[in-house]
């Protein structure tokens, strides 16, 4: 069976989530082959054996964490050539896009970036990907050389599947681009204690209609009633009201979780693009003309100041 | 000394018009008003801030691959205060992706003459996000991307990214590729005086054979990635809508409930 490589995004051998989502997928075209990188890369080893790879490939150097992208392209196509993949899945997050055109360009492959689902064709790997502000859904493949494909949070299940996970060490030598872009500090984004807002399984956001940074409060007290990741409207961003990290929509993160709350958000395209495919969508707002109303399974039309505390008491109670 | 900065540009369907696919699969550019990305104004005036803070000689070119109305694109970045222009068109780039469009902005960033490319972050219609990355990977030169912050001293360039897990610092030696985020500061209007001055600058016209391109290396039929459909996403099923009377909250409270988010 065809071999499919899987980049792993870990933190100090942590795996992150939609690296195992995307071993669910990797799983749908061939036996997915790991490969992980940097400080801790022994580590990951038992969570990918867990959930199917039957190899996990793996270098440390200084060279991952002190320059730029480059130096994980070269471990990359290293792997690439070792191993012959019928594919390439790397998650998407900003980097992983880097890493992956970068691979792809050396490897004279094709590129697809954000899909959203992905299954065996007869002609490769078919990508869904979500478009124009997830108005359309399309469905691509690779036309030249081995697949480079980069998926999205919240794509796939994560599913058990116990492999061997042998690992094994892959011999990289880095090219004269590796050392081109030297990173002369790093600050780790402190934690918050709540979910990270891509992987989320529920998502709350405020937008301009919270007004002020002071009263994100209650937004973040509902989410935390839910166990939930809080966003923010490029508006509410803007006004620095909250972190751009936290930001939803076309210029910020793009988030499909299970449910999405939109407390005092009007709903304009730029916000609806970072949204909109998630399965259940609830808003809060006091225009009952606002258009995140056309998107809504549930809406209330009210002032978010009374709602929205109101539902934070009655979840909490629920909950007992 | 002199530096040469080329910022690359994407003229692209306005995002909040009905955005849709041609017969081809390609983005249809026919029944949707285009006009200069917005992400692109951020590259354009992180250039004229390097320039405006920089001693040295500055000259900022605005570079764009697209059909005869990319033009557009190219007079609001001058009316804004770049100095010159390069429009790359020929019929045969009609369907070309992201590799390709990176092969024919090399050869061009490369005909002109550069220093340090900058780009933005993303187009708004592809919103892929790599063809900077690409355009470093092609060029041979460092990848400096994703800046919220950017300057240039001397022959380097610095700059804050703002990644998932961490924020970084970044520094590499010119040439380079830059590309800058929607928080690297707020791009300027044109003004009277920018749009007349813009009309009298220079708009240089290329096609493949300037750049040395065969005609099968781009293209739609050439691409290295194939949309095999498009379809429209079903319009949501028409929610539920209450008006608060008091009880808002335990309501929406009872439909979390019943969906088993509770």
């Amino acid at each position: 069976m065809a071999e499919v490589l899987v980049y792993v995004d870990h933190v100090d051998g942590a795996v992150r989530k939609p690296t195992l989502e995307l071993l669910t997928l990797a799983r749908r075209i061939g036996e997915p082959v790991a490969v992980a990188l940097g400080n801790g890369a022994a580590d990951t080893a038992a969570a990918l054996a867990e959930h199917g790879a039957v190899k996990v490939l793996t270098h440390e150097a200084a060279e991952y964490a002190d320059y730029l992208v480059v130096p994980k392209v070269d471990a990359l196509q290293a792997a690439a050539e070792a191993v012959s993949p019928a594919a390439v899945l790397v998650p998407s997050s900003a980097e992983g896009k880097e890493i992956a055109a970068r691979l792809a360009l050396r490897l004279g492959s094709g590129v697809i970036t954000d899909a959203v689902d992905l299954e065996a064709g007869d002609q490769g790997p078919v990508a869904t990907q979500s478009v124009f502000a997830a108005a359309f859904t399309t469905k691509s493949r690779v036309s030249k050389g081995t697949p480079v494909i980069t998926v999205k949070p919240n794509s796939a299940a994560v599913e058990p599947a116990p492999a061997a996970g042998a690992v094994e060490a892959l011999s990289v030598s880095f090219s004269a681009a590796a050392t081109g872009t030297k990173v002369t500090a790093r600050t780790p984004r402190e934690s918050t204690g709540r979910p990270e807002l891509t992987e989320a399984a529920i998502v709350v956001s405020g937008g301009r209609g919270v007004n002020g940074e002071e009263n994100f409060a209650i937004i973040e007290a509902l989410a935390d009633s839910l166990g939930a990741a809080v966003g923010a409207s490029r508006a509410a961003v803007d006004a620095g009201w909250y972190p751009h990290t936290n930001q939803v929509g076309q210029t910020g993160k793009s988030v499909s979780p299970q449910l999405y709350i939109a407390s005092g958000i009007s709903g304009a395209i730029q916000h609806r693009a970072g949204m909109q495919t998630s399965k259940t969508i609830v808003a809060i707002n006091k225009d009952a003309e606002a258009p995140i109303f056309d998107l809504v399974d549930y809406g209330v039309v009210g002032d978010l100041f009374d709602v929205v505390p109101q539902l934070t008491e009655e979840v909490k109670s629920r909950k007992g | 000394m002199s530096l040469r900065i080329v910022v690359t540009v994407k003229y692209v369907p306005d995002a909040t018009g009905d955005r849709h696919f041609a017969d081809d699969l390609t983005v249809d550019r026919d029944d949707v008003d285009g006009l200069l990305s917005e992400l692109d104004e951020y590259a354009v005036e992180q250039a004229l801030q390097i320039s405006e803070n920089s001693d040295d000689d500055v000259e900022i070119t605005v570079l764009t691959v697209g059909p005869e109305d990319a033009k557009d694109a190219l007079r609001k970045a001058l009316s804004m205060g770049a100095d010159k222009a390069i429009h790359v068109e020929d019929d045969d780039l009609h369907g070309t992706d992201a590799i390709g469009t990176s092969l024919v902005l090399a050869k061009a960033v490369e005909k002109a003459g550069y220093d340090l490319v900058i780009s933005g972050m993303a187009s708004t219609d592809g919103t892929m996000g790599v063809v900077p990355a690409l355009l470093a990977e092609r060029l041979g030169v460092p990848q400096v991307t994703l800046l919220s912050e950017v300057s240039v001293d001397g022959g380097t360039v610095k700059g804050r990214r703002d990644g998932d897990t961490a924020t970084e610092q970044l520094e590499a030696s010119l040439p380079a590729v830059v590309s800058v985020t929607d928080q690297s500061g707020e791009a300027r209007y044109p003004s009277f005086k920018g749009i007349m001055a813009a009309k009298k600058k220079p708009v240089e016209s290329w096609d493949l054979s300037d750049l040395d391109i065969d005609e099968d290396e781009v293209g739609l039929e050439n691409a290295w990635t194939a949309v095999d459909s498009a379809t429209e996403r079903p319009a949501r099923t028409a929610g539920t809508i209450v008006k608060d009377e008091g009880e808002g909250g335990k309501q929406l409270a009872a439909f979390l409930a019943e969906r088993k988010f509770v």
